[in-house]
């Protein structure tokens, strides 16, 4: 009988798994010296909720740019395509006879339109994918103001009901000074963006479409020998980017229930710095979704700390914020590094 | 005329091209929607000094912040095959810390020229930031730069401690519009002065030339004998003085700074005049007199569209359909087809000829 060894060795990390599991650390330690050190609010759950449901948005298009930075690509107009989708549904919804169906529908034909036509400029033209989408960006910013100058608010009342829909998980709710339980609350837009995160996921991992992502990201050439359709794949990829911005323009939309021309504006930079964050290299090839949300979330508790910790100042948020994304981009780059100059050892043994 | 043709041809291979047509088209589109476009003349300005006011002048006086930051976004893109985000973040420091000097005490000549060096010393330490984050620890420079471009207008805010302060001075005017007695704006002879001082480094140094090598191929750089890290390092140091160029241009214009909306976005449009220049945004071989005339077409077209009257949130959606037609017109992939279908033109009536 063949008897298996105990130890089997182990699988050493993917670069992908390594950069993911040093963000989740970090962002537990650091909730975690929050929830120690400030209290207060950051020891309900309502407070990371909150988080959650303030970044909604922010997690889906992160998860468009997590798929398109895999492909080795980028797509800086997920900021501008929410900012169009939201003022577009607002006054859509503002019109008589409008419903919601048809509102998300606009939502995400905007979103696939950007998507469909930016992709085949990128993949089929040979066009540098920075100077599309920022075209796009540039398009989608100036047709909003085209749409309406003035900031609106959606009146239309099955709307502003689905606005006020939440899930109410009770207990996770903490007691208030009055004695009544106030239970915590989550809103639809979080679970459309949970529900996105799996099943970018799921398309990642499991399908023969996103592991041609990560082949087209990796390694072009050798992509091409293995018969992976490049032109396509990068073509969907920037598809279903769009698609899913178009996505978040309805959620963000969820959310705030106003639209202004100045909405989600540097969102596309937040987005990307989530990815970055999460493990996903610009380069290519190297990326997960879930790193993507973990990044959003550690972004988010960020700025949600430093006020709470007594840094006040308008310009406290983001020099600390940009001072987390400089120290996770070397962390990143240190740990690549004495990977690399490891594995290059174990080649030479 | 055969000399003529030669250039043209020699034109029609270059990378040139393409800015030049974009330049050629807004021209004739202009002449045609309006003769009078591009005529100058002599008006006197508040100070009743004669001086040239016109639709010409004011491209080449508004484009120069642009051209200065398209200069050094060139040297960057062609060491590092990167782009640099936050040089409009850079500017508004640079801005700040000048304002910030000039604050301090009467402003007179010296103080100036002593704000324009410090302002220019903290611009290339921010530059030398970046450049070290992409250099030595092997940074992709967009993501080297989101930390600036994140931070950076915060940071210019936190400099002068949550003001917006003004700086009122006849010298700081001058710098801004006119010298008293010269017709021509100040900014249009600093940017032919910043522009001298490329053409004299790329002359009498071999900048140029280590800089495509180190883009093209850095191994082959290394192994003969330059430095990469030093030369990416430049690079990027030599933006940040671009930048604090820009910035003092800027905050002069309006004698006070802003650090919410100066320069804002004008990233975007510098790094889109590299890249309608001709050169490619992926590093290596670049031509500084495309991103500058890529950067004049920019701010032509930005005057045309304001001359049409469209409003000015709303010139970003026809100037994004404009960039897009350029850049296709500009993809290999079109112009593979067209030289293509060109070829099959020439070959089907040279066969009419020859069957004749």
């Amino acid at each position: 009988m063949n008897k298996q060894p105990k130890l089997r060795q182990r699988e050493p990390m993917s670069e992908t798994q390594l950069l993911m599991t040093i963000a989740i650390c970090i962002f537990v330690v650091m909730y975690g010296l929050a929830i120690v050190f400030l209290g207060g609010g950051f020891q309900r759950t309502q407070q990371f909720f909150n988080i959650l449901n303030d970044n909604a948005a922010l997690l889906i298009i992160s998860c468009s740019l997590t798929i398109v930075m895999i492909c080795g690509g980028i797509d800086i107009s997920v900021g501008g395509v929410i900012g169009l989708v939201v003022m577009t549904c607002v006054v859509y919804l503002n019109s008589a006879g409008a419903s919601i169906p048809v509102a998300l529908l606009i939502a995400l034909g905007i979103g696939a339109a950007f998507g469909v036509v930016q992709g085949f400029l990128v993949s089929y033209l040979e066009i540098q994918p920075f100077i599309v989408t920022l075209a796009g960006m540039f398009f989608a910013r100036g047709m909003t103001t085209i749409v309406s100058v003035n900031p609106q608010k959606v009146a239309h009342e099955g709307f502003l009901a689905l606005m006020k829909q939440k899930i109410e998980i009770p207990w996770l709710g903490y007691v208030a000074k009055k004695g009544n339980l106030v239970p915590a609350r989550l809103e639809i837009g979080v679970i459309i963006a949970l529900a996105v995160v799996v099943l970018v996921y799921v398309l990642l991992r499991y399908t023969k479409l996103g592991r041609g992502f990560y082949a087209i990201g990796g390694n072009q050439q050798s992509a091409l020998m293995l018969g992976v359709n490049i032109k396509r794949t990068r073509f969907i990829a920037h598809t279903l980017s769009g698609l899913l911005a178009g996505l978040a323009g309805f959620v963000f939309l969820m959310h705030t229930g106003a639209g202004n021309a100045t909405n989600a504006s540097a969102a596309e930079m937040n987005a990307i710095a989530s990815s970055i964050i999460g493990g996903t290299l610009l380069t290519g090839g190297v990326g997960n979704v879930f790193g993507t949300l973990f990044g959003v979330l550690t972004l988010a508790t960020i700025k949600a700390i430093v006020p709470a910790s007594g840094l006040t100042e308008p310009w406290w948020q983001s020099i600390t914020t940009g001072a987390m994304l400089c120290f996770f981009i070397l962390l990143q780059s240190v740990v690549l590094k004495k990977r690399g100059s490891k594995k290059a050892k174990a080649a030479k043994e | 005329m055969k000399k003529i043709k030669q250039s043209l041809m020699k034109l029609r291979s270059s990378q040139l091209l393409v800015p030049c047509i974009a330049v050629a088209l807004l021209v004739i589109f202009n002449l045609i929607r309006d003769p009078s476009f591009f005529s100058v003349s002599l008006a006197a300005n508040n100070n009743g000094d004669p001086v040239l006011t016109g639709n010409l002048i004011a491209i080449l006086n508004g484009a120069s912040e642009l051209v200065i930051l398209a200069m050094g976004m060139t040297l960057v893109t062609a060491a590092s095959g990167g782009q640099d985000i936050a040089v409009g973040a850079t500017a508004a420091i640079a801005g700040s810390v000048f304002v910030k000097v000039l604050s301090g005490g009467p402003i007179t000549g010296g103080t100036i020229l002593l704000g324009f060096v410090c302002c220019c010393l903290v611009a290339m330490l921010f530059g030398a930031f970046n450049g070290t984050l992409v250099a030595v620890f092997r940074i992709q420079p967009m993501i080297a730069t989101l930390i600036l471009f994140t931070c950076g207008r915060s940071i210019a805010y936190w400099i002068n401690g949550g003001a917006t302060p003004t700086v009122e001075s006849p010298i700081v005017t001058a710098i801004g519009s006119f010298i008293p007695g010269v017709p021509v704006p100040t900014p249009i002879f600093i940017v032919l002065a910043v522009g001298l001082i490329f053409a004299l480094l790329f002359r009498f140094t071999n900048l140029g030339l280590y800089t495509q090598t180190v883009g093209i191929n850095q191994r082959a750089a290394r192994l003969n004998g330059l430095n990469p890290t030093a030369i990416k390092l430049l690079a990027f140091v030599i933006l940040g003085a671009c930048c604090a160029v820009a910035g003092v241009i800027s905050v002069s214009r309006l004698s006070l700074i802003n650090h919410e909306t100066l320069l804002l976005e004008i990233e975007m449009d510098a790094i889109l005049a590299v890249a309608i220049g001709g050169n490619s945004l992926g590093g290596g071989k670049f031509k500084l007199s495309g991103s500058i005339i890529g950067a004049y077409a920019i701010r032509m077209l930005t005057t045309t569209l304001y001359a049409m009257k469209v409003p000015s949130t709303s010139v970003k959606a026809y100037k994004a359909v404009v960039i897009i037609l350029l850049v296709v017109m500009g993809s290999p992939v079109v112009k593979q087809f067209f030289g293509k279908l060109s070829a099959k033109i020439k070959a089907k009536t040279a066969g009419k000829e020859a069957r004749a």
